[in-house]
């Protein structure tokens, strides 16, 4: 379509439009410059914090937009350019980033990269020397060299990194105790420290011998007024990648799941992420702790999901019958209440739910069940009938406006044709009615089974997935879904995330939803064929 | 040639636009002449922090973002955003997650000096992880029995058995009431009364460090349980699952039981009652030693500015003044020991701190976050008639499984 267009837009417009600039291109313009703003933007701040991997991408994104929108080839790229976009950033982009920590060991102990774990290790491993006072320290400069100048007991004393503390005669100290001059040396103001973050990391990091004899410790300052003794207990030496007790003599080297290890086993706390390939989903399916209650969770999630769409589908429909019979009074006003339910946010619904089901002060018991003590929540049957009812009453609304728009547009002659031949209303309704409802909502209803699959808000507010299975040992209950039970299984709540593991998770549930989808489009097909 | 000039205006229309963009106060903006602490903080926290932050930026020169987050999410946040370099330099936090932080690399050590005996020696313990402090601490907090002065007195009772016959002669609904979360099961609420039994949930060594052996099993275990499931719903019905945070705050403040177990930040939720606060009472014999936790700031491992982010936190955050004001926005037992003397003529105050002087710190070993499901869960069955002994057994079984996988 828009190929047949585009040399005839070219053609005509090569002669005519050369010296005029039409009010369309300057909104181009306009519009352009504001995505290189927004580009430029990006890109400058991709620079300064140097996340290469989002510089380069803008960069070539921003790029293509220009060259896309400037040149007068690439028509149809212009209608599908934005497009493209979205569903590289927000689809692509995020699968592509949840499969690669599904191969890492990514989560609580393994964080960051080894180069951070390395200086994790090293700052847990500097400890104060016992006995060493606070002393009054002012940084001092030499020709671009930094030292520490501290006042010991009125004594004051200059180093460097290379040059162990040595005292100086005739240095001037302030009232804070602090050294003020130092001859030899310059001493940096503080308000020149606090302009410059370079020296700021500069005097972070040095440490100033406190004698020729390593044993003694260093002098370094953590906000650049006093100076304090420490030791290192553990050395890292880079060459052969290996931490050492310098009191026991132990060497932590690294091991594969990315943490120092012992020969005897003993790990530091800190580990970094490392690629794990296919361990997650191994687990996910070999372990047995995990693999029975996911079992049991995937059944209930299929239940779920099918009941739920089954149940509101089937109400949505039959009030949309009944109201759409021309006779119902005051149609309009009934339909608006109708919708109610969905007009409420969803979570708000199950919160309240969950008070309303309380089986003790909840008003459920009380008005319907004439007070008894019926624990809906707290039993494992009970919660399921709990989580499909509320559900139900959450989604039907949908469903009737969805149905009520499918009745309106059914032509009415079909109907009519129908009653003259002598059927009756559920012969009607079942040879006509419902098959070219399916038509229109089949669709809809893949889409519903989708979004109830990994319905979380719902089995989050209202039941938090409990009551907690009593035989299993991962904290999984018996309204958990799968999608609720990968957020227990990574651990975030609780403070010890696991996402390589939840990520390997998410992954097996997308397959599951994209095969049933695939199956259940291609089923919708020949509904199609109906019309 | 036009394509040429209509790119031409184009990058000048950009480079126009950014000039707009950038001339407007941007403090994130590193051209190396400001430099900028950014600080994650709860809302309750950062207008207390905000104020310390004006006599910082004025004697520095430097800039304090404060960045507002849910309290909840700022543990999984730092971890996540510290070594992407996004996180900030210091942020808010309970001492309860110094093992995972110390775990995931993010946090550095912070040495207060002479500063340190200015505040609590249990704050300061509990900030420390293997010998070295993480935090500048500055509040406590912990639960306590809560009783309504105008049914029962203000006398503490001798025990749970005296406090349940005191309940009943008050003749009102119920004669005391507590948190389980509803379904959930609240091992923290219920923590008191489980140590009273001797079940610490984690064993502690020489030093008060707890190690990650589980403590809560054998017999003590087993008796507690027993005792939960006797005061649940199969016996004197005591103790229930229908009983959530809300439901709990209201049928105390409402008078309909004289006696509940709440932290200092729910007596805001009883205005209408006469309260006073005591220890929790011994259920098991020994004392009820609830959880104590902690909060404070931490700095992060990865802070390019930790000169100045280390200045404001020690000697900033760290002075009299800045507790005063954070005890102020947020009324927490203040960790800075001459503000806890002052805020303790309270008699409220008092009673939690007193409370807190017999808690235990909450473990801030990583393997605490594993404990948590299996353990209320655990709970709210027993409350609701499972059989003690073997569900208490089959989670202790299940708690030490997880911790060893």
């Amino acid at each position: 379509m828009s190929t047949n267009t585009a040399p005839r837009v070219d053609g005509t417009g090569v002669t005519n439009r050369r010296r005029v600039i039409r009010p369309g291109f300057i909104v181009k313009l306009l519009l352009m410059a504001l995505v290189n703003a927004l580009g430029i933007t990006v890109i400058l701040a991709a620079f300064r914090t140097e996340s290469w991997l989002v510089l380069i991408a803008s960069v070539v994104l921003l790029a293509a937009a220009d060259v896309v929108y400037f040149t007068k080839r690439l028509l149809p790229l212009k209608y599908l350019l934005p497009g493209l976009i979205f569903l590289l950033v927000f689809q692509i982009f995020t699968l592509g980033y949840t499969g690669y920590v599904a191969f890492t060991n990514y989560g609580t102990g393994h964080a960051g990269s080894m180069q951070q774990a390395v200086d994790a290790t090293l700052i847990q491993g500097e400890r104060r020397v016992e006995g060493s006072g606070d002393y009054p320290l002012a940084i001092v400069e030499r020709l671009g060299e930094i030292g520490f100048a501290i006042n010991d007991d009125g004594d004051v004393r200059v180093g460097t990194e290379v040059e162990p503390l040595a005292t100086v005669e005739g240095a001037e100290v302030g009232s804070s105790g602090a050294p003020l001059s130092v001859p030899g040396w310059t001493v940096v103001e503080r308000t020149t420290l606090f302009t410059d973050t370079e020296l700021q990391e500069r005097v972070v990091a040095l440490r100033v011998p406190v004698s020729d004899d390593a044993e003694d410790g260093s002098i370094r300052t953590r906000e650049g007024t006093t100076g304090v003794i420490y030791q290192s207990s553990l050395l890292w030496d880079a060459d052969s990648q290996t931490m050492t007790d310098t009191a026991t003599g132990t060497v932590y080297s690294p091991s594969s799941t990315g943490s120092f290890v012992a020969p005897d086993g003993t790990r530091l706390p800190t580990g970094w992420y490392v690629n794990v390939g296919f361990d997650n989903f191994i687990r996910a399916f070999t372990d047995s702790s995990l693999a029975l209650p996911l079992l049991q969770v995937t059944l209930w999630t299929f239940a779920f999901a099918i009941l739920t769409v089954l149940t509101s589908f089937g109400l949505g429909l039959l009030f949309a019958l009944i109201y759409n019979d021309p006779r119902v009074r005051g149609r309009k006003l009934i339909r608006t209440l109708f919708i109610l339910p969905y007009a409420f946010p969803a979570f708000m619904s199950a919160l309240l739910w969950r008070g309303m089901l309380n089986s003790e002060f909840g008003v459920v018991n009380d008005l319907f069940f004439f007070g008894a003590d019926i624990n809906w929540l707290g039993d494992p049957v009970l919660a399921k009938v709990a989580i499909l009812w509320v559900n139900l009453w959450l989604s039907y609304p949908y469903w009737f406006l969805v149905c009520t728009g499918a009745l309106q547009a059914m032509p009415s002659e079909t109907l009519e044709a129908a009653t003259i031949d002598g059927a009756g209303r559920f012969r009607q309704f079942r040879s006509i009615i419902l098959p070219l409802l399916l038509v229109s909502t089949a669709p809809l209803a893949i889409a519903s089974f989708a979004f109830n699959f990994n319905n979380f808000t719902i089995i989050y507010m209202l039941t938090g997935g409990g009551p907690a299975f009593s035989d299993s040992a991962t904290g999984l209950g018996s309204t958990d879904i799968l999608i609720s039970a990968i957020y227990q299984i990574s651990g975030v709540a609780g403070g010890s995330a696991d996402y390589g593991l939840a990520s390997a998770l998410s992954i097996i549930v997308f397959v599951v939803i994209g095969v049933i989808s695939a199956i259940a489009f291609r089923q919708t097909r020949k509904l199609e064929e109906v019309q | 040639m036009r394509k040429h000039m209509a790119l031409g205006i184009a990058a000048l229309a950009s480079i126009t636009l950014l000039a707009g963009c950038t001339s407007s106060p941007a403090p994130d903006s590193s051209d190396g002449d400001v430099a900028e602490i950014v600080i994650w903080t709860d809302a309750e926290r950062e207008e207390a922090i905000s104020a310390a932050a004006v006599a910082f930026e004025e004697e520095t020169g430097a800039t304090v973002t404060l960045v507002q987050k849910n309290f909840e999410d700022l543990r999984a946040d730092f971890i996540a955003q510290v070594p992407t370099g996004e996180g900030p330099d210091i942020t808010v936090g309970a001492h309860d997650w110094l093992g995972a932080l110390v775990a995931a690399g993010v946090v550095n050590t912070i040495d207060l000096g002479d500063r340190a005996a200015d505040f609590e020696q249990v704050a300061l313990d509990a900030m420390t992880y293997d010998g070295q402090l993480y935090a500048l601490p500055y509040s406590l907090e912990t639960i306590a029995l809560l009783q309504n002065v105008d049914l029962v007195g203000e006398e503490a009772p001798s025990s749970w058995d005296d406090m349940i016959q005191r309940g009943l002669a008050a003749g009102t609904e119920r004669p005391f009431v507590i948190n389980t979360g509803a379904e959930t099961g609240d091992g923290y609420t219920m923590y008191g009364f489980q140590t009273s039994f001797g079940a610490p949930v984690f064993v502690q060594d020489a030093s008060g460090s707890y190690t990650n052996e589980v403590g809560m099993g054998g017999d003590a275990g087993t008796a507690f349980a027993q005792w939960l499931h006797d005061n649940g719903s199969a016996g004197a019905g005591y103790l229930s699952t229908t009983v959530d945070y809300d439901i709990n705050n209201e049928l105390f403040n409402s008078g309909k039981a004289p006696y509940t177990v709440q932290g200092p930040w729910a007596i805001s939720a009883f205005p209408d009652v006469n309260v006073a606060v005591n220890p929790i009472p011994s259920a098991g014999g020994e004392t009820a030693a609830p959880f104590v936790g902690v909060q404070g700031f931490y700095l992060s491992s990865q802070s390019e500015n930790s000169l100045l982010a280390t200045d404001f936190l020690v000697n900033y955050l760290g002075t009299e003044d800045a507790q005063r004001a954070l005890y102020e926005a947020d009324p927490r037992i203040p960790a800075f020991t001459s503000l806890a003397e002052e805020v303790a003529s309270d008699p409220i105050i008092a009673g939690f701190l007193a409370s807190s002087q017999g808690g235990v710190p909450m473990p801030s070993i990583p393997e605490m976050g594993s404990v948590w499901d299996f353990w209320n869960a655990a709970e709210a069955q027993i409350i609701s008639g499972a059989d003690p002994a073997s569900t208490w057994s089959t989670m202790i079984t299940n708690l030490e499984g997880a911790l060893a996988g």
